[in-house]
């Protein structure tokens, strides 16, 4: 089978989500990795070094710089004439455009897939990772998001595809990116490929408070930062924190849980963790039926006293 | 301008969803089912978006079984105008769910078609983009903030890296995040008026939709069990053992 992988990018370099799924598609079949962008020389070349790509599509144009689904999809489906499968992380970028190549495809689209177990079978995660769902599709073509902490990352180096030109239809004129806030993490590590993980949640109080407790205790373990979606709700922390069900699936060594109850929708994000660690003053709490090591205290005792000793 | 408010009845947020003993699926005999919360979101959206002389009527819709009236209702009694209920005892899947809301679209003709962004059933997370390509229309996925501005919608959408603003052309399809509002709860004055409003019932042929799903499910199984491990003294204890980890 020949495959399409839509390659992550920033239109500078390749993002790292892209390579779990550069993995997920050479269990399918051959790969080729597609970089829509504009400007994206340096990304083309970055793709086409990846193991286990074996050519690199360039769609280079001002319409498909910021990714808008409008534009992209329909660049996609241009090109699955000659492919199988078309693979995207499992991402919001990679979740906003699958679903419309899919459609203009008239396939089903197979969400958030954690394994590939034969031809054009399945498993995927359902109410909240709460079942695992064998699925086979009977589409002549398979459209499908990769859950990125599921698979190896593809190594970095190692490929030396060809580049080849592509282009589509270009501006759908449907849509115009307005604006992008994103904040700059500093030297922090990003949530989604981070080794150690500090998670807060309401009991945090508020921007200041949490701030004051997890950033210390992440600065001193090197970690990322996440939250519960009530942090993120009562504005303690940016959305894009959020780990969870319909937040960021990351799994991380070590995740340090504090002052999150361990609803089923937070655990659905963080409980293939390697290690996790859970803080809370309520010994009966679900995180500590996840939880490798757990401490029953008052997170404003503990997290402090727990960063000046490490 | 009118607004589609398509509703999915799901299992309720708060059931730990159990897997069947012979793995043919999710055990939903005697379950508590709602509507799905993302759509509580859009539904509560449209309402507001109608209050501010933006709309002039919301049109909820749902796809499944005879109780899915019962999620038409709840949508009903916080503020939609009228209903349609597309009956089925079969599964949907979002590809043909997004056929059949593109059948009413064509008949309704709205300015705004407002999901969730994911059903919390299936977790697909594809209904609201799949329509937005069969209708050729736009599409602001994931949205925490919508203006309506004249001809265009402006939807500011959550993203892994932070936030993102899109114009998008009416009319358009949006998909809710969590952020975007707080659904009301419904008045009992309200709940009874519901009652009154219209509900049209259809089935999938009307549209002469084909539901054949195109995806099997083989098997379905429980995920891994997470043992709890053991709980520490006090943070010297734990400082050892985070120690012993290798991070620190
Ligand atoms: C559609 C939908 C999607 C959702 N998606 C997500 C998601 O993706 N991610 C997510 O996280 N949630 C999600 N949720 C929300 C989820 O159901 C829970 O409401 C949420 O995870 C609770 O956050 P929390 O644990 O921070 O807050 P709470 O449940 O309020 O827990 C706070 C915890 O802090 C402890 N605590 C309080 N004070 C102290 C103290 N001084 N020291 C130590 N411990 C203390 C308490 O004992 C309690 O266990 C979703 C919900 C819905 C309906
Ligand atoms: N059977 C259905 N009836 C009505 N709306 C639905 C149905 N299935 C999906 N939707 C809508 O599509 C959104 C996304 O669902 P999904 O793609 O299944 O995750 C939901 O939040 C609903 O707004």
């Amino acid at each position: 089978m020949n495959t399409l992988v839509l390659v992550e990018h920033d239109n500078n370099s390749v993002n790292d989500a892209t390579l779990a799924v550069v993995t997920a598609a050479g269990q399918i079949g051959e790969v080729t990795a597609l970089v829509a962008g504009n400007d994206c020389a340096s990304v083309a070349e970055e793709a086409g070094k990846i193991a286990g790509v074996s050519k690199v599509l360039k769609a280079d144009d001002a319409a498909y710089g910021d990714f808008l689904a409008e534009n992209v999809a329909p660049l996609v489906a241009g090109l699955m004439d000659g492919y199988d499968a078309f693979l995207a992380p499992a991402t919001t970028s990679g979740k906003n455009i699958a679903p419309r190549v899919a459609a203009h495809l008239d396939v089903m689209q197979i969400s958030d897939i954690l394994s590939v177990e034969g031809d054009k079978t399945f498993t995927r995660p359902i109410y909240a990772g709460n079942a695992i769902a064998t699925v086979q599709s009977s589409d002549p073509k398979l459209v499908i998001t990769v859950r990125g902490t599921a698979f190896e990352k593809a190594a970095t180096e190692g490929g030396s595809a060809a580049i080849e030109d592509a282009s589509g239809p270009g501006d759908a004129g449907l849509s115009s990116f307005v604006s992008r806030e994103v904040a700059d993490g500093g030297d922090r590590p990003e949530l989604a490929s981070a080794n150690v993980i500090v998670s807060g949640g309401r009991a945090l109080k508020d921007s200041e408070t949490f701030e004051q407790i997890i950033n210390p205790l992440a600065d001193k373990l090197g970690a990322a930062i996440g939250a519960s979606r009530a942090a993120v709700d009562a504005g303690y922390v940016p959305n894009d924190y959020q780990v969870g069900q319909t937040g960021k699936i990351v799994a991380p060594e070590v995740y340090i849980a504090i002052g999150i109850s361990g609803a089923i929708q937070h655990l659905a994000g963080m409980k293939d963790s390697k290690v996790i660690i859970a803080i809370n003053k309520d010994e009966d709490a679900p995180i500590f039926q996840v939880a490798d090591i757990g401490l029953v205290a008052d997170l404003y005792n503990a997290v402090p006293e727990l960063t000046n000793a490490l | 301008m009118k607004i589609l408010v398509p509703v999915k009845r799901v299992i309720d947020y708060n059931v730990k969803p159990r897997v069947k003993a012979d793995g043919s699926g999710v055990d939903l005999a005697n379950v508590k089912m709602s509507m799905n919360p993302f759509d509580e979101i859009a539904v509560e959206e449209a309402i507001r978006i109608k209050e501010a002389g933006k709309a002039e009527e919301i049109v909820a819709v749902s796809i499944g079984p005879a109780k899915a009236q019962e999620t038409l209702r709840t949508a009903l009694a916080m503020g939609a105008d009228r209903a349609i209920l597309v009956e089925t005892d079969e599964e949907v899947e979002p590809l043909a769910v997004a056929k059949i809301l593109k059948a009413i679209a064509d008949e309704e003709q709205p300015g705004l078609v407002l999901l969730g962004k994911q059903s919390i059933s299936d977790d697909s997370n594809q209904t609201g983009q799949m329509l937005a390509a069969l209708m050729g229309r736009p599409q602001g996925t994931f949205a925490n903030t919508i203006e309506i501005d004249g001809d265009s919608v402006s939807v500011k959408r959550e993203i892994d890296g932070g936030l993102e603003t899109v114009k998008l052309t009416i009319p358009a399809i949006v998909t809710t995040d969590l952020r975007l509002n707080e659904p009301r709860y419904a008045s009992l004055p309200n709940i009874m008026k519901a009652k009154k409003k219209p509900l049209d019932t259809k089935t999938p042929g009307d549209f002469g939709v084909d539901i054949a799903p195109r995806l099997t499910t083989t098997h379905v199984a429980e995920p891994p069990v997470r043992q709890a491990g053991e709980k520490v003294e006090d943070v010297a204890a734990l400082v050892e053992k985070i120690k012993a980890l290798g991070i620190a």
